[in-house]
Formats: C-alpha cells, structure tokens, sequence
C-alpha cells in the first residue's frame, strides 16, 4: 500500500474561544494536486499553515513524507525545508534581490557553497522565466513577477510538496495568468500541490480533487468533475456558483 | 582686542574642544549601539523577563533629563564610594541615555518589518536566530537609518552638558575664553558656527550613507514618498 505524503488526523485549533479547525482529517498522495475553496475565515489559511507547522494545531497529528511534524521530538526547522510555502502577500525578503532571495535559503539552511547556491538560484529564476531580473529588488517587481520570484524560491528547495495559500488573490487580474501558468506546468511535472485558490479555470484543468471548506470543517471533496457538475451539497454548489462569477472571467 | 586676534588665540582651544566633543560623541554612540540595539531585541524577542528591564530602562532614561542622569553618575554615585573621573561619567551617562533612544528607534524599525518576512523565512526551514540575524536585523538597520542619522546630530547637541562636570570639550573651551576675555558673544556665536559645520558634515556623510544604501521598497512608511 502506498503512504499518504501529507496525512492529517483530526486537526483542531482555536484562537482563544473560537475554534477556527474542528477536526479536520487529510490524505493526500504523491503527485496530487488538491485544492482548496471555502469562503474568507473559515480556516482555508489556518489549515495550510498546520501542514508546516507554522500555526501549531491544539490537537490531531501531521504527517509530512513519513515525518509526524506534531511529534514534540521532530526538528521542524529541518522538516521545513522540503515544504514549500507561498503567501498570499508574496513576504519576499525586502531588502534582497530576486537572485538572492532564493539563494539565502540554499546558502544558509542547506549550507550549498555560495557559486552553488548562485547557480541553482538562477536556474530557478529561469524556470518562472525571470532569469533576466536576477538583480532587481522586490520592490521593483511587479506583483506577478513578485509571486513567481516566490514560487522559485520554494522550489531551490527540492520540495517534496508545495503549499500555496491563495497565490494570486492580490494581484491585478492581468497579473494572475503568469502566475498560474508558473502553477500549471509544476503541476504537470508531477509536483504534489496543495492550493488554496479561487481559480475555478487552474482547478478544472489540474486538480485531482477539490475540497470545499467551511466553519472548520470539509463540506464536501471530489474531482472536479464531480464537484462542478454534481456536487452532494446545496451549500457546495452555490458557493461553486458564487466563486464562478467571481472569478471566472480571467480564467482562460 | 579686534575679533581676529581673538580668533588666533581661541580658534586653537576651541579646534582642541571640538575634538573632545568629537570623541565624547563617536564614544557614547557606540556606547548607545551596544546597549540599545540589544535592548530593542530583548523587548521583542526577549519574553517578558528580559522584555521588562529592555522596557524599564528605554522608560527610565528617555523620561528623566539626561543632566539629571550625568550628575546622578558623577556627583550621586561618589557617596557609594564610585567616585568617575569626568570623561568616564560622560561617557556611561550619555551612552546609557543614548542606548535608550537607540533602543526606540530600532524596536520602531523591527516592527515595521511585516510578520510575514519571519514566516517566509522560516517556511524556508530557518530556525528563528538566523532568520532574526539574516531577515529581520538587516533590514531593520536599513530602516533605523534615518532615526539613527538624527540621533548622531542630536548627541553631537547633547555633549555639550559635560561643560557643567569639567569634561574639556567645545562648549568648556567657549565658556573659559568667553570669561577670560569678556567676550561672551564673539565666543559663542564662534563656538555655535563650530558646532554648525560638524553637524553640516555629519549630516551630509550621514545623507550620503543613508542614499547609498537605499534599497528599493524597504523604508518606513513615513519616508516612503
Ligand atoms: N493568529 C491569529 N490570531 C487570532 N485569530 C486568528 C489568527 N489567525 C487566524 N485567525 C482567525 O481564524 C479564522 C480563520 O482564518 P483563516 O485565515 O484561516 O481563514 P481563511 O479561510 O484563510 O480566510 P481568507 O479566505 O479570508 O484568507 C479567522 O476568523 C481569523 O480571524
Ligand atoms: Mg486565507
């Protein structure tokens, strides 16, 4: 039987009295791209950030390729570095360049020699076709080039997965296609992904499942098929519906 | 006595004065740094043990007067049987208060830093130490820059309370020429003009620096234009 690489038993985390995540249960396999919807507060970013144990859950266990990530004993620094992360607001390091932000984590957590990490940063740049603004600061990219400047510097990782948390939703919807584009050919390569995304045209054409989320929990998961054309739940259609003309129109 | 005879005899005391005032000032900055740049990390980084004496001291000295503060030190502490000599007591008053300031400014500027550069740091796999040295502390020295830069003119002002503990610097040498020759005008209209050219010169290294290493899109809000 094949192992789950990201599995999730019964995550709960509250803030104070609310609970955000009220026992959420995950399997996903290698090579599969997941997506998340759920409308704004339920929890969609929270659970992400469980995943890497950014936000600690209060209870339920993580498992990240054969790793348990809740175990006290785990060196979660070391967990992290073939996770990757993308933000909704990008956090490139400011006061880096394109190139060296995706050379610091290479130099400094995998402890490549500098040329190394300069040409493996490169490549990478490459790879989301911006090889060319190598030595431009963040805040002279544009929002777009900012994301994938971001991606690639999850990827200098070698990342067993990729979690990204709502990658496109700041920026100019002229802006978001490049970004998806980025999305879809790591997809195809075989990338095991984990989006949260409103992008219904990116979820139709890669995903393998889509799960809906709300008040802490899953409503419903499926293929897309499955959720676009027969959804279990009224609830899951009409938030299908709602997200469809939302952000339907520049998704090609 | 025509003003430039008197010129030729002050312009000597006074240059000798000023880099007194020069040396009190680099002195006690330094000073300042060491203290208050640690201070502005104990109060973020440091829990509430460490936070609290960060927060004490920076309320301490940024609320009393720092005269109040250089006589404590060089007339108070002789009745503990710690008698300074002069420079040292400006040196520990003065770089305590500035580490004071210094400290504000460089809590300012870490938390100007969005909460999502440790994040992403960390999302990397950084523990937090090298995330805070690498991510973090960069940028915020960046950031301080321009507070810092004032805080540098401003000492240069503040220094000149050590006259009133015997401490030689330019402020001393005006008022010893000034109740020699009976020229209080003359002498402190020189020794301000004195003052003014080592803040113009500091202020333009400092402009200069400060343009030099400016960095596209990482500045504080109040000086992004
Ligand atoms: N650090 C925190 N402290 C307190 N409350 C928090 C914290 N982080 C998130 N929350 C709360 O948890 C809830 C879920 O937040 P989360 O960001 O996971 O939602 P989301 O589904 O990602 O929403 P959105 O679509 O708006 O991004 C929200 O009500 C939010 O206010
Ligand atoms: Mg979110």
């Amino acid at each position: 039987m094949v192992e789950p690489i990201i599995r999730l038993d019964n995550i709960h985390k509250s803030y104070g009295k609310d609970d955000i995540l009220k026992g959420i249960s995950l399997e996903i396999m290698e090579g599969e791209v997941v997506v998340i919807i759920g409308p704004s507060g339920t929890g969609k970013s929270t659970l992400l950030r469980c995943i890497n144990q950014l936000t600690v859950p209060n209870s339920g266990r993580v498992w990240v390729d054969g790793v348990e990530l809740t175990d006290p004993k785990v060196d979660i620094n070391k967990a992290r570095r073939h996770i990757g992360f993308v933000f909704q607001d990008v956090n490139l390091f400011n006061h880096l360049n394109a190139l060296n932000n995706i050379s610091i984590g290479l130099k400094l957590v995998l402890g490549m020699p500098a040329p190394n990490a300069k040409e493996k940063a490169l490549l990478e740049l490459k790879r989301v076709g911006l090889e060319q603004k190598a030595d431009l600061y963040p805040g002279q990219l544009s929002g777009g080039q900012k994301q994938r400047v971001a991606i690639a510097r999850a990827l200098a990782m070698d990342p067993r997965v990729m979690l990204f948390d709502e990658p496109t939703s700041a920026l100019d919807p002229e802006l978001i296609g490049e970004v998806l584009e980025v999305m879809k050919k790591l997809a195809r390569e075989g990338m095991t992904m984990v989006c949260v995304t409103h992008e219904m045209g990116f979820a139709r054409e890669v995903a393998s499942r889509i799960i809906f989320m709300e008040h802490g929990v899953v409503v419903e998961e499926g293929s897309p098929e499955q959720m676009f054309a027969n959804p279990q739940f009224n609830r899951t259609r009409e938030f299908l519906g709602k997200i469809s003309e939302l952000y339907g129109k520049h998704t090609e | 006595m025509t003003y430039l005879t008197f010129l030729e005899i002050a312009l000597p005391e006074l240059w000798e004065g000023t880099l007194i005032t020069l040396q009190i000032t680099l002195i006690t900055l330094i000073i300042g740094f060491v203290i208050g740049f640690p201070a502005a990390l104990a109060r973020i980084y440091g829990g509430k043990a460490l936070g609290a004496i960060s927060t004490a001291y920076t309320e301490v000295l940024r609320g009393t007067p720092v005269l109040v503060q250089l006589f404590i030190i060089y007339y108070g502490l002789p009745q503990f049987g710690v008698t300074l000599p002069a420079f040292s007591a400006a040196y520990i008053a003065l770089g305590l208060n500035s580490g004071a300031y210094q400290a504000e400014y460089f809590r300012g500027a870490i938390q100007a830093i969005s909460s999502g550069q440790m994040l992403a740091a960390q999302s990397l796999g950084m523990n937090k130490l090298k995330a805070i040295i690498h991510i973090i502390i960069p940028q915020a020295f960046r950031l301080a820059l321009p507070a810092w830069a004032n805080e540098v003119v401003s000492m240069v002002k503040v220094t000149s309370i050590v006259y009133l503990t015997a401490v030689p610097d330019l402020m001393t040498k005006a008022k010893m020429l000034s109740s020699k020759y009976f020229n209080p005008i003359e002498t402190y209209l020189t020794a301000a003009v004195f003052y003014l050219v080592i803040i113009g010169i500091l202020t333009v290294v400092l402009s200069y620096i400060e343009k030099t290493t400016r960095i596209p899109g990482l500045e504080m809000e109040a000086e992004a234009r």
